[in-house]
């Protein structure tokens, strides 16, 4: 069942990439008929595949977390060289088989939408290949059960997300992303590839089993790595964060995610939003039995996590792209779980990870179902008055707005809830960093999200005539699979807040997470202040409030603030300049650099000493001895009888 | 079948096929071409099966040599004809004759002057590439380490490009130049050792004192066929002007040699030298895993980028080998072998394109994938390979590598580590300018697709690379022996070395 789970995808994916090619020959063909009847094929093909994993997967997530058995399955060996080895496996318990179950569900949801979203598309097989592909290599990662499988999955979604965001390679600017996303994702791999390294140095051996038993016993180990004597568990904790900032998109490591917008729709929605970018927060909390022997990463997680939340929301409060600002609303997202698992909160991290997925695909696809009605018009000042013409769109959206802003009852709620509460609770001065950033940006959140249904959906329309007459509300292939996850953002939550992180959680994640007992923060977060309780549901309604008040009732004031700030103002429409830097530290230097290492490195100075120069001075001085053949007998006495003084001369002194 | 001589079975093959090419006669040229193209493939075809048959006989329990042949060439000199393979030379017989094959289809029609001296240089090729990897006597191994750069100088020199003079010069002095001193160090360990077979020699210990010698002598002539930064510049020069083929045995079988040959005798016969010399293995590898990545992203040429990728690669391969633990040879051996696979299908993709095309520039290609997608395809797969991918064969050996390296030395394994991220941005960089984007020239509005000739030339490239990333112990299984051997004498080695100095002090 497990197998079937996490293999039905990639079955349907290769399926659909040969059909995909034959495709092609039918275009060549102007065969459309036949075209049409591949497209349909390679639709139903991958959406079967996706849908009967996931009730494969609700099997096993029925047997793993209700009864309680043991689904791990050993597939065969993968490497064996000395004393490393490694096999492929399906890891089953509760962490690894919940993902699995998330990742089948809203992938199969987000493969429906596809089939109305991409209707106009000419390579449909190759689409919806690449999704199930991608779909494949996210449950080979959530399933591992060492770290170099999960390794496989890691850059596997990586090169899907690659594909994906590339998809119109036609277009300059979605190669460039794609390239800049796959990049980007190997900087935090470097990171994540020496930590794996170091785990085996420690532990000789990459099995979560074996590291995990013996993570206690190494706790206070150190390791000479570096030139430097230090604890070794902190050391691999930081170098496996790093991977996780790259995958999940955290301050420094994010400049790829909003350009990953290119991509089409279902595109972010499935893989910027729901699952692969919650890969590092799930590695995090799959690797907790090492983290929580190390304050020192934990308080890096925290820092990291806390400072992008607050980061990306204040970029996203001046976007003007409606899938930008969501993007944005993403990262800020992964920065919440990553606080609460810095500070030993890991459920309440896998908590919010599972609304987050269900709330943002929500507001991903509701999005792209506005720009398929607005005719690929992603920019919200173009929008507008919207809501009469696409309202089932419209009351989506709100439900998933609602939810990211953590009003009650959504799911979102209850996961912010508990995270802020958790911050709060861990008592410590990181802690309470936290907490308070986390708190202005849930006020932010709810800000830019109203901003965002308000400046879409109300006033007066500001789109051409030709764009207004096409609007349409999406088809029922579209809107079905965005209920689903609208019914997932709104009862996901209030239904399995006790299991998540409430007096169930202990029976519902069973041995998966560890943490220990000094780690108070999730227990603490039930007895917090009735202030701290009230703060983040308060801090959305006014973020709410302000929107309705900047962008209804006053609307100049947005434009008055921003000609009044433009220093500020400028600085958040540009990212805070991170792209800009990058580009100048790194991407510049490295092509001169590289030119330069050609030419005069290899040019100039090897060859030119080396193979050019001898062979010029060979030449030269061939020139050189061939001169002085120069015919005359004179000359050739000459010097014979330069050569006889030379050696009578010599014999004379020697002698003497 | 215990007893066939299975190895000069497979060296000399090939001369067979050169023998009977050379019978082929008539006034008809296109004749001619297409019987000695016939033949090359078959004899290449045979050898290449005959080849698998030592691997399906080859008892993975045992270090020692197998299917040894030994007989007297000139006793005066103590000088045998003696072959035999471990598991660390075994695959690299089979890389070669596949390979060879696979260069014969791939010059089909792309080779139409003097086809029937090309196949002939292919086929000695092949020869003296087996030989190089089976020959276990000194001189032996030596002829054929050093006759291989015949044919390889013909082929550039006759069948190149418009530089391939230069190109071809250039090859000759810098492996000369190594490999004379080579010679003396060989001879020299003739001279002390008494015994010129390699077996004898791996366990002959050589003075401390003489070993730095004849390490810098075997390093001066490996290090330039590796090639190691800074004697690489001659191979983006040959790689430019060879045609595909030549590039992809170039590639693909002869910048093994370099690493062959470091496992084969200075690892095991120098290790006190090799210990000593480690760090500057270790920093000429980094240097050239980022100076030539970076050299790569600034090339406008496809072939030297694939070029300069290689040397990159190929600095992996000398951490793992001095990195001296089981980790780190038998990624170097698997990295060795992945790359002998997928540079030459690299350069397969780039000669499928300049046949067409007959450009190397990478201006002079864009959005190829509206029409060749299966093109497309091929080039994907072979890029996240070179790229080292789980899943590809390119991951197993570098991962291995590095996890050697990080156990070796922690800075290192960091330095190399940042390899993974400047050839992802090589490689795409590439693949973006080449294949995606618009169509916007001409000339390429008519470009076929690949066919069914270099469909079945590309198969089995791709499925070795998934096989040997999804299942790698079919290759590693067979290694573990003969690298556990080689990882113990050269640790005991350097205990005793270790000992001797304790006491002395």
């Amino acid at each position: 069942m497990y197998i079937a789970a996490v293999f039905l995808p990639l079955i349907g994916s290769l399926i659909a990439g040969m059909i995909a090619f034959v495709a092609q020959g039918a275009v060549r063909a102007e065969d459309t008929e036949r075209k049409k009847r591949l497209d349909l094929a390679s639709q139903l093909i991958t959406c079967g595949a996706m849908l009967l994993a996931s009730v494969a997967a609700i099997l096993v997530f029925i047997a793993v977390v209700v009864n309680g058995q043991n689904g791990t399955v050993e597939l065969f060996t993968w490497v064996d060289s000395g004393s490393l080895e490694f096999s492929w496996e399906l890891r089953g318990d509760t962490l690894a088989v919940l993902m699995v179950t998330m990742v089948t569900v809203v992938s199969s949801m987000i493969h429906i939408y596809s089939i109305g979203y991409m209707s106009h598309d000419g390579s449909i097989p190759r689409f919806m290949g690449y999704m199930g592909l991608f779909s494949f290599f996210m449950l080979m990662l959530v399933s591992a059960n060492n770290l170099v499988q999960l390794f496989f999955g890691w850059e596997g979604v990586g090169l899907c997300s690659y594909l994906l965001i590339g998809f119109w390679y036609d277009r300059p600017s979605a190669n460039a992303a794609a390239i800049k996303a796959f990049v980007v994702n190997r900087i935090g791999d470097f990171g994540f590839a020496l930590g794996i390294f170091a785990c085996f140095f420690l532990f000789d051996s990459v099995s979560y089993d074996t590291i995990f038993s013996e993570a206690a016993a190494k706790s206070t180990a150190t390791m000479n790595v570096f030139s430097g004597e230090f604890h070794a568990l902190t050391i691999i904790c930081l170098l496996l964060f790093l991977g996780a900032m790259g995958k999940s998109a955290q301050l420094g490591l994010h400049v790829w995610l909003p350009d990953a917008m290119e991509g089409p729709t279902p595109v972010s929605a499935l893989i910027h939003a729901a699952t692969m970018v919650t890969a590092g927060v799930f590695m995090v909390a799959r690797m907790s039995p090492l983290f929580e022997y190390s304050d020192v990463a934990l308080t890096v997680v925290t820092l990291i996590g806390a400072s992008t939340a607050i980061f990306a929301a204040t970029v996203g409060c001046v976007q003007n792209d409606i899938k930008r600002v969501i993007a944005y609303s993403t990262v800020s997202q992964l920065g919440y779980m990553f606080f609460a698992l810095g500070v030993s909160a890991y459920s309440a991290g896998m908590f919010h990870l599972i609304t987050h997925a269900f709330f943002k695909a929500l507001l991903f696809l509701g999005a792209g179902s506005v720009i398929h009605a607005m005719s690929d018009e992603q920019d919200m000042r173009k929008m507008g008055g919207l809501y009469k013409l696409i309202p089932a769109t419209y009351v989506l959206m709100w439900i998933g707005s609602l939810a990211l802003a953590g009003i009650w009852p959504f799911s979102g709620f209850f996961s912010k809830d508990i995270i802020l509460e958790a911050a709060w609770g861990a008592h410590t001065g990181i802690g309470q960093y936290a907490f308070w950033l986390g708190i202005t940006a849930a006020f932010l959140t709810a800000f830019y999200s109203w901003r965002l249904i308000i400046m879409t959906f109300h006033g007066e329309s500001r789109a051409d005539e030709k764009t207004l007459a096409h609007v349409h509300e999406s088809p029922k292939v579209m809107i079905l699979p965005l209920v689903v996850l609208a019914l997932g953002a709104l009862f996901v939550g209030i239904l399995s807040v006790d299991y998540f992180v409430g007096e169930h959680t202990v029976e519902f994640w069973k041995n998966s997470i560890f943490v220990l007992d000094t780690h108070k923060a999730l227990e603490n977060a039930h007895h917090v202040p009735i202030w701290v309780k009230f703060l983040p549901l308060v801090v959305g309604i006014g973020g709410i409030a302000l929107a309705y008040l900047m962008y209804m009732f006053a609307p100049e004031l947005p434009k008055a603030l921003a000609s009044g700030f433009q220093r500020t103002y400028q600085f958040l429409l540009n990212k805070w300049y991170f792209d800009e830097l990058y580009d100048k530290i790194f991407v510049k230097p490295a092509f001169y650099l590289g030119r330069g290492f050609w030419k005069a490195g290899d040019g100039l100075l090897i060859d030119g000493v080396g193979p050019d120069g001898v062979a010029a001075a060979v030449q030269h001085l061939a020139r050189r001895a061939a001169a002085m053949q120069s015919g005359y007998l004179y000359h050739y006495a000459f010097a014979m009888l330069l050569g006889v003084a030379f050696l009578v001369t010599w014999f004379l002194v020697a002698g003497a | 079948m215990e007893n066939l001589p299975w190895l000069s079975i497979i060296t000399f093959a090939p001369l067979v096929g050169v023998f009977f090419i050379l019978l082929i006669r008539d006034d008809d040229k296109e004749i001619v071409a297409r019987n000695a193209r016939w033949v090359a493939l078959w004899i290449s075809l045979i050898t290449f099966f005959v080849s698998l048959g030592i691997w399906i006989n080859f008892d993975n329990s045992t270090a020692n040599f197998q299917f040894v042949e030994k007989t007297v060439w000139m006793p005066g000199f103590k000088i045998g004809y003696h072959m035999g393979v471990d598991g660390i030379s075994m695959f690299f017989v089979i890389l070669s004759t596949m390979l060879t094959v696979l260069c014969i289809g791939a010059s089909w029609i792309t080779i139409t002057d003097r086809v029937k001296e090309y196949m002939i240089a292919f086929l000695v090729l092949e020869t003296l590439m087996v030989g190089m990897f089976s020959a276990l006597d000194l001189i032996l191994f030596y002829v054929f380490f050093e006759g291989v750069l015949i044919p390889m100088f013909i082929i550039i020199g006759v069948w190149g490009g418009a530089r391939r003079n230069y190109a071809a010069y250039k090859l000759f002095l810098f492996t000369l130049t190594g490999s004379v001193l080579m010679l003396l160090a060989i001879l020299a360990m003739m001279f002390q050792a008494g015994t010129a077979e390699i077996p004898k020699l791996l366990t002959h210990d050589f003075p401390a004192t003489l070993q730095p010698w004849l390490w810098l002598a075997f390093f001066a002539s490996f290090a330039v066929k590796m090639p190691m930064w800074p004697v690489h510049t001659w191979l983006p020069d040959a790689h430019v002007e060879a045609p595909t083929a030549g590039s992809v045995i170039l590639a693909g079988v002869l910048l093994k040699f370099g690493g062959y040959g470091f496992l084969r005798f200075s690892l095991p016969m120098f290790p006190l030298a090799s210990a000593d010399f480690t760090p500057l293995i270790y920093t000429l590898s980094i240097i050239a895993v980022i100076y030539t990545s970076l050299v790569a992203l600034a090339q406008e040429d496809m072939k030297k980028l694939i070029a300069y990728s290689s040397v990159a690669h190929m600095g992996f391969v000398t951490i793992g080998t001095f990195a001296a633990n089981t980790q780190g040879i038998e990624g170097a051996i698997i990295q060795m072998l992945s790359h002998g696979v997928v540079s030459a299908a690299l350069f397969l993709i780039v000669g499928v394109v300049y046949d067409r095309i007959h450009s190397r520039d990478i201006d002079a290609y864009d959005g190829l994938v509206h029409r060749m997608p299966k093109y497309a395809l091929f080039f994907m797969v072979f890029m996240m390979a070179s790229v080292g991918l789980p899943g590809t064969s390119g991951f197993v050996g570098e991962f291995l590598i590095l996890v050697g390296a990080f156990k070796a030395n922690t800075w290192v394994a960091a330095f190399a580590t940042t390899g993974i991220i400047l050839g992802v941005a090589y490689m795409l960089y590439l693949y973006r300018r080449v294949i995606f984007g618009e169509m916007t020239k001409e000339n390429l509005k008519s470009i076929l697709d690949l066919n069914r000739r270099e469909v079945a030339i590309f198969a089995p490239l791709l499925l070795v690379v998934f096989v040997m990333g999804i299942y790698p112990s079919l290759f590693l299984d067979a290694m573990h022996a003969s690298v556990e051997n080689l990882v113990e004498r050269y640790q005991s080695a350097l205990a005793a070395a270790q000992h001797i100095s304790v006491v002395a002090k």
